[in-house]
């Protein structure tokens, strides 16, 4: 549950960093909203998960206490925005795992992540139609945007594989039934990525290597000066609340 | 020679619930949180401390904290300081909730109401689908996914040539 709000915090606040930069008005609003609806999804996951630890640790706690080696995001969402095209490939790469997996979460034993993942689909589902159009339209733009969108998609790829990833953790939780392997999702999540890069007249990338380490705190260099300016104010504020 | 403040009276679960449905939504003020369709029951909870319940829009609605607070307004005039706001995610909250009033509001301030019944997740509107709010004309075409707040896109219409939001169907 950390691992999911991990990943919707810190690549909602990599979105972040795209307002008053996008390349226009109404994607500066669509990319703050899509960053918005990543910080909500990580406050519920935060809170859920501070219920079912014990240790009564609340959403801020999450977010602004912990050090950049106890984040358990994938190296994906804290991959810097590159030019828009990255953001797009990320945007693709990321929305298409999400929408599979919290639609897998909406079947688990939780009652709570179950509404999670129900309600949380459906969002990630109208981010992913914004990355599919994106993809396209750059793709069968001019010769330079399909370029970029390639370089775009290259650049991303091998961060997908981590997505996938699976660890002892899911493993045990995935034996015991409590919530899906994401490792089984891949197929699917190929197919579907695939078929919009196809659509958009670029080529599916075959990545020589796989990114990994982000899922056990072991994280790229450009995250710690993201989560410093994530913590900024809190450490300026200790105990200051919103 | 004054007494102690005359102590509050303590409301009824029902007359709470219609004071809480009747505040205005801070983003869409046109339209109130019960013609939003958010306000989920009100009733005392296990411990007999009178919970409110508020079905998100959006799980990360920036409003919800202005409505939480202004919930707790209404509890605390109603004499039950101690009330409490809860967010509930089932059953989820859908554009499907927004009452006939509701949609009524919005249309008369320029918003086009969630055509209805809601697809299954919040896809594109179909060309011609959201009639214009301000000419009638079908002539509407979608123009940007995202709007002026989560729950609004904006589509273009041909007939007056001007853009207008729409309340996504979700």
């Amino acid at each position: 549950m950390v691992r999911l709000g991990d990943d919707a915090l810190v690549l909602g606040q990599r979105l972040c960093q795209w307002i008053t930069r996008a390349p226009t008005i109404d994607e500066d609003l669509a990319l703050s909203n899509i960053a918005l609806d990543l910080i909500g999804h990580a406050r519920v996951l935060y809170t859920r998960a501070g219920q079912l630890d014990g240790s009564g640790r609340c959403e801020d706690d999450f977010a602004y206490t912990r050090s950049a080696r106890e984040f358990t995001n994938t190296l994906l969402a804290e991959l810097p925005n590159g030019d828009f095209a990255v953001t797009v490939a990320r945007q693709l790469v990321y929305t298409h795992y999400a929408v599979l997996y919290y639609e897998s979460l909406a079947r688990c034993a939780d009652p709570g992540l179950a509404a999670f993942g129900a309600r949380a689909a459906k969002e990630v589902a109208f981010h992913r139609m914004h990355a599919d159009r994106w993809t396209v339209t750059l793709g069968r733009g001019t010769g330079e945007s399909a370029r970029r969108m390639q370089q775009g998609l290259d650049r991303v790829w091998p961060y997908a594989a981590e997505l996938f990833e699976e660890d002892e953790v899911l493993a045990r939780l995935a034996v015991r039934d409590v919530v899906l392997s994401p490792a089984v999702l891949r197929e699917t999540w190929l197919g579907g990525v695939s078929g919009v890069v196809t659509e958009a007249g670029l080529a599916v990338p075959a990545p020589a290597w796989s990114a990994s380490g982000g899922r056990s705190g072991l994280h790229s260099e450009e995250f710690g000066p993201l989560i410093a300016e994530l913590q900024s104010v809190r450490r300026e504020f200790p105990g200051g609340t919103w | 020679m004054s007494g102690p403040a005359p102590a509050t009276v303590r409301r009824s679960a029902g007359e709470v619930r219609e004071r809480v449905a009747a505040l205005p939504d801070p983003e869409l003020p046109v339209i109130s949180l019960g013609d939003l369709g958010v306000v989920g029951s009100v009733a005392p909870g296990v411990d007999g401390v009178l919970e409110v319940e508020i079905m998100p829009t959006y799980l990360g609605c920036p409003a919800l904290g202005e409505i939480t607070a202004a919930v707790r307004d209404v509890l605390r005039a109603c004499g039950h300081p101690e009330g409490r706001v809860r967010q509930v995610l089932s059953p989820p909250w859908t554009t499907d909730r927004i009452t006939p009033e509701g949609r009524r509001r919005l249309a008369a301030h320029g918003i086009a109401p969630p055509v209805s019944p809601a697809p299954t997740g919040p896809v594109p509107v179909e060309l011609g689908a959201v009639p214009c709010p301000r000419c009638g004309s079908r002539a509407t075409r979608p123009h940007a996914p995202f709007g002026p707040s989560r729950c609004q896109s904006v589509l273009w219409c041909a007939g007056c040539r001007e853009p207008f939001p729409y309340l996504t169907a979700l």
